[in-house]
């Protein structure tokens, strides 16, 4: 039994109009999504803007209203709500983007580390304290620091506290949406050499959801590619990398920029190469609709989108 | 030498903070050539924008020391109708965010033919049109008689950068400061940015500086890169000097944190970037951030040392710099 099983996801948005305000049509933003978690892994999620990457974490963790399909976490489906009940919503945390933002600016530290703490747990406020300069002691934010209040951290900072409130109450898995895209790069290694060392720790389980591939690359087992609500390809690292099968993971790797400069030609005829092949067999890849095809295995870790025949 | 166009010497911007000032580019030297990219990176806070605004004379109250000429005209103390001549003209700027730097209010042709308007009086109304549109096609915008009459929120991210693009070329600069042009672009988005910028560079001439915190970037667009830390440039070099044989401790680490192949952990840089009132005004101000490497090889008063043919290094630590073992480095702790 997989730990997460997501089965043919739907979330459509209604595109209200008209002169009753109806609803005139649905924006597809995940559209038919399945793939499976096995515990203590790391899965990227890659995808430009509007992809539906971000929802379809959204979605797992019931941030957005699922149209149809299946969540199941341990066997048990959550998308029903008389099961969605409160050990789910605890075994499942969230890591938001922006450090600036998720972060209540009228709460201290400690309200803010506490909350998920209040709302499951029983604690005296002397416990509840003590658990809370354990966490931040975890996530190498000086303990001292409780009564302070958000703005007075750094970015890095402030994405470990978010980090210490999203483990505060021992999850196993954490959906990451776009953890370290706010930061400069030496805030992102901290916060990257940080995840994967209390994933070892809590045998953790993350969604790494990001854009940015050289990122995933570094920190996950394994990657989906997602395009206009849908996957175009799936596979572990090794498989997505030095195997591209579908033009639109070839395209997205053909633009990370080579920090070698003396690449830099090989680097510009190969997109060169790529962007043409892309303009020529688009609809070899995509359907009338510019949607992409249904996933098929090519190996036992690889799926592509590709036609019915090939 | 003819070929230089900006001259950057010893600049010092500053701002008040209460009743002092604090200065957030120091002693900052730089020259650009005609036709060269000049790539600065750096964290935040680093004084890469600030060096930006200052060479546009954006600051509204800064104070500004030291001298940036353009052309042999010197900024620093030009007059604000002067100013006003220049800037969009001789010298233009790509913003980062393309959200906030166009109007929301107005239709995207009335905003190119804006800055042709002030610098080409010639120009009539129809003249301004085709120009408009001319320069929408140059940054590579599909149906741009149609784009021409559409507002800001009706065009994606790139197309939007692209605008802003088309504005700052509008007049041929000379100049061109692209502030982080890519950072709020996706992937293959920035990858079609970046080629526009490399192939309007073969036709306009211009002199380039691309400030950005991507060393990726970097790495694809310069011809020779600064390297900024608190204000200050600590190494400059051509590009490929610097990516084969980094100097500076801060170029060494930046280099190192970046996620590459076959790399376990990636180094992270003790401490964090000092604030503009924290910043020490004395001494290697990276000292405080590698506190393993001993006190007596930082220099009392850092210097650029030319250590080969183009290639500054700021102070004399980088000498003596290693990476510590991870062990002592979980020792002391991440942040």
């Amino acid at each position: 039994m997989a730990f997460l099983e997501v089965k043919d996801l739907q979330v459509y948005f209604p595109v209200k109009g008209g002169i009753f305000n109806r609803t005139v049509d649905h924006i597809k933003a995940v559209d038919g999504v399945s793939f499976e978690m096995e515990q203590g892994k790391t899965y990227g999620l890659v995808g430009e803007s509007g992809s539906g990457k971000s929802t379809t974490g959204r979605a797992i963790i019931g941030l957005e209203e699922i149209t149809s399909g299946q969540v199941l976490f341990d066997g048990k489906d959550i998308t029903d709500k008389k099961t969605k009940n409160k050990a789910f919503r605890k075994d499942v945390q969230m890591i938001f983007q922006d450090p600036y933002s998720s972060l209540n600016p009228r709460k201290r530290v400690l309200d803010i580390v506490a909350e998920p703490l209040r709302n499951f747990e029983k604690l005296s406020k002397f416990e509840e304290r003590k658990r809370v300069q354990e966490l931040l002691d975890i996530v190498n934010v000086s303990p001292d620091s409780i009564f302070k209040y958000p703005h007075e951290f750094s970015g890095g900072q402030r994405q470990r506290i978010g980090v210490a409130r999203a483990i505060a109450l021992k999850p196993k898995l954490i959906i990451a949406d776009e953890p370290v895209s706010a930061l400069d790069v030496s805030v992102q290694a901290q916060v990257l050499n940080f995840l994967q060392e209390i994933q070892k720790e809590l045998n953790l389980t993350y969604l790494f959801i990001s854009h940015d591939l050289g990122v995933v690359k570094h920190m996950c087992d394994n990657i989906s590619i997602m395009y206009k609500g849908r996957y175009v390809e799936q596979g572990s690292t090794k498989d997505i990398f030095e195997n591209p099968q579908h033009i639109y993971t070839k395209r997205l790797i053909a633009a990370i920029p080579d920090i070698n400069p003396r690449n830099r030609e090989k680097q510009f005829e190969f997109r060169k190469e790529v962007a043409d092949e892309y303009r020529k067999s688009f609809n070899h890849y995509f359907d009338s609709n510019g949607l992409a095809f249904a996933l098929q295995s090519i190996s036992d870790t690889h799926k592509v989108a590709l036609p019915e025949k090939g | 030498m003819s070929n230089e166009l900006l001259k950057i010497k010893n600049l010092k911007t500053s701002f008040r903070i209460g009743d002092e000032y604090y200065a957030a580019v120091d002693d900052v030297t730089l020259t650009l050539n005609k036709n060269e990219v000049l790539g600065i990176v750096g964290e935040s806070g680093s004084g890469k924008s600030a060096l930006a605004f200052s060479i546009m004379r954006l600051h509204t109250r800064a104070k500004i020391e030291g001298e940036i000429s353009l052309n042999n005209q010197n900024i620093v103390q030009m007059s604000k109708s002067k100013l006003n001549k220049i800037r969009g003209d001789e010298m233009a700027m790509i913003f980062q965010d393309p959200l906030t730097a166009l109007n929301p209010l107005m239709p995207i042709g009335r905003q190119i033919e804006e800055t042709l308007f002030l610098h080409n009086k010639k120009l009539g109304q129809q003249g301004r049109k085709e120009r408009a549109i001319e320069l929408l096609n140059l940054v590579g915008i599909l149906r741009a008689e149609r784009v021409y009459e559409q507002f800001p929120h009706e065009l994606s991210g790139g197309m939007r950068q692209r605008v802003i693009i088309a504005i700052a070329i509008a007049n041929d600069p000379e100049l061109l400061i692209a502030d982080e042009p890519t950072t709020a672009l996706d992937v293959t988005i920035q990858a079609q940015i970046l080629d526009l910028i490399r192939e309007l560079k073969e036709k306009i001439h211009a002199g380039i500086i691309l400030i950005t915190h991507d060393l990726g970037v970097v790495a694809e667009m310069a011809d020779r890169v600064a390297v900024m830390y608190a204000g200050q440039v600590v190494e400059i070099a051509p590009v490929d000097r610097l990516f084969e044989n980094p100097l500076h401790p801060y170029t060494k680490s930046l280099l190192n944190s970046v996620p590459t192949e076959g790399q376990d952990r990636l180094h992270v840089i003790q401490g964090v970037v000092p604030t503009l009132k924290n910043l020490p005004r004395t001494g290697c101000r990276f000292a405080e951030r590698i506190p393993w490497v001993d006190a007596s090889h930082h220099e009392d008063n850092p210097t650029l040392h030319e250590v080969e043919s183009g290639h500054f290094v700021r102070c004399t630590c980088y000498e003596h710099f290693y990476f510590p073992d991870n062990k002592e480095e979980l020792e002391n702790g991440i942040s």
